[in-house]
């Protein structure tokens, strides 16, 4: 079965800028052109970002 | 199109420009003092670009567009003559910047000398004024601090968040290409070289057209400028203080931001969590026609620190110039002003 994406566009919640994303997933971290800000996909339908929370990166360990 | 006054640093920056511009031909270049030399013994960058020659003032032939670059208080006497030359004008200098006549004699302490001709001029920043500008005859230039804290704040004014009983405080910290082309014992190399020189702490005369853009929305404020000259050839950093209403949270100042430049193609807002210049920097905007803005709110104040960085010469002068000549000429206006900037630098 398909992993589910999207395409569209959402706002940062850090900036306002308008963040045109292509065939995310859910969960999915991206940045914002506008203030760098790391994004994670909350929602696809709508599509909803929200600030990555920096505890859950991913530090190798 | 020519220009008059076309040997000092916004000439030879009008004159770069117009030799790249898509729509512009350059027919004549005025200077006095060097008229019958090659530009380009002048403007050193333009060498193989043109070989026109200066030429004086008084052999200046009809054209359709006429650039005034020169000294302040130069132009406003002669403005009769000025206007049979061609349709279209676009005055680099302060001398019809200000709407009010009275403005005049306060901030450059002298009258006026044709104040019948100061509402048929548009202010020169296409920010505020580009309606205007699309059906100008005449169009003033723009004062480079004035722009960039103009710049900064307009978002706060346009979005009624300035607590206007508090002022407005702004430092420009600029190169020394703001001081013409024209040396003094002060500007000698070894008086200047290295200074952080406080040269206008108070009484700058470019207060007096941010405290006009600022009447555009009504907004009556003090406006406290203060310039520093630093160690640069190009450039402006403008650090503006503004304390905004309460209960203004960050969120309407990024909105604030946003809805006064989102669709303007010469303004970037710069406040990023990343990257190596992550607020407002002159240094990378030299050569360019870019404005970059940025701010950061101190929530338990109040305090909003605006920031605006320029080139002086390009959108603190002649970038914008021709901006404003391409809007009121119907021509996409950003055409000719497509660099932008270089890095490293």
């Amino acid at each position: 079965m398909a992993i589910p994406t999207a395409t569209g566009q959402a706002q940062c919640p850090e900036c306002l800028a308008d963040v045109t994303l292509t065939n995310v997933m859910q969960n999915e971290i991206t940045q914002c052109p506008g203030c760098g800000a790391e994004l994670e996909i909350t929602s696809l339908e709508p599509l909803t970002l929200a600030l990555a929370p920096q505890e859950e990166e991913d530090w190798g360990e | 199109m020519s220009i008059i006054g076309g040997s000092g640093y916004t000439g030879g920056e009008l004159l770069r420009l117009a030799l790249s511009h898509p729509r512009l031909e350059v027919r004549q270049v005025t200077s006095e003092r060097l008229d019958g030399q090659f530009v380009h013994f002048t403007h050193a960058n333009l060498r193989k670009r043109t070989p026109l020659k200066f030429v004086r003032a008084d052999a200046v032939e009809e054209c359709d567009l006429l650039f005034l670059g020169l000294p302040h208080g130069s132009a406003m006497g002669r403005i009769d003559q000025l206007s049979t030359l061609a349709d279209r004008i676009v005055d680099l200098s302060a001398d019809f910047r200000l709407r009010n006549a009275a403005d005049y004699d306060r901030w450059y302490g002298a009258p006026h000398a044709s104040p019948a001709w100061l509402d048929r001029f548009v202010y020169g920043l296409p920010e505020l004024h580009r309606q205007e500008l699309a059906s100008a005859k005449y169009v003033s230039g723009v004062g480079c601090n004035a722009t960039a804290t103009t710049l900064a704040i307009w978002p706060l004014a346009a979005a009624g968040l300035i607590d206007t009983a508090r002022g407005v405080i702004c430092e420009v910290k600029v190169g020394s290409s703001e001081g013409g082309a024209a040396s003094a014992d002060s500007t000698h190399h070894p008086e200047r070289a290295g200074v952080m020189r406080s040269f206008a702490p108070t009484g700058h005369r470019h207060t007096a057209e941010v405290l006009q853009a600022l009447r555009l929305k009504n907004v009556v404020t003090d406006v406290h400028l203060s310039a520093t000259a630093v160690d640069n050839v190009r450039g402006v950093l403008a650090t503006a203080h503004v304390f905004v209403k309460p209960g203004t949270a960050e969120k309407d100042v990024w909105k604030a931001y946003r809805e006064a430049y989102t669709q303007e193609p010469f303004v970037r807002i710069v406040k990023e969590r990343t990257g190596l210049y992550r607020y407002p920097e002159p240094k990378i905007l030299s050569g360019s026609n870019y404005a970059d803005v940025g701010f950061e709110m101190d929530p338990t104040t109040g305090r909003v620190v605006a920031l605006c960085a320029i080139d002086n010469l390009m959108k603190g002068a002649a970038g914008t110039a021709v901006q404003c000549a391409n809007i009121m000429m119907g021509w996409d206006e950003t055409l000719g002003l497509d660099f932008p900037g270089l890095h490293p630098i």
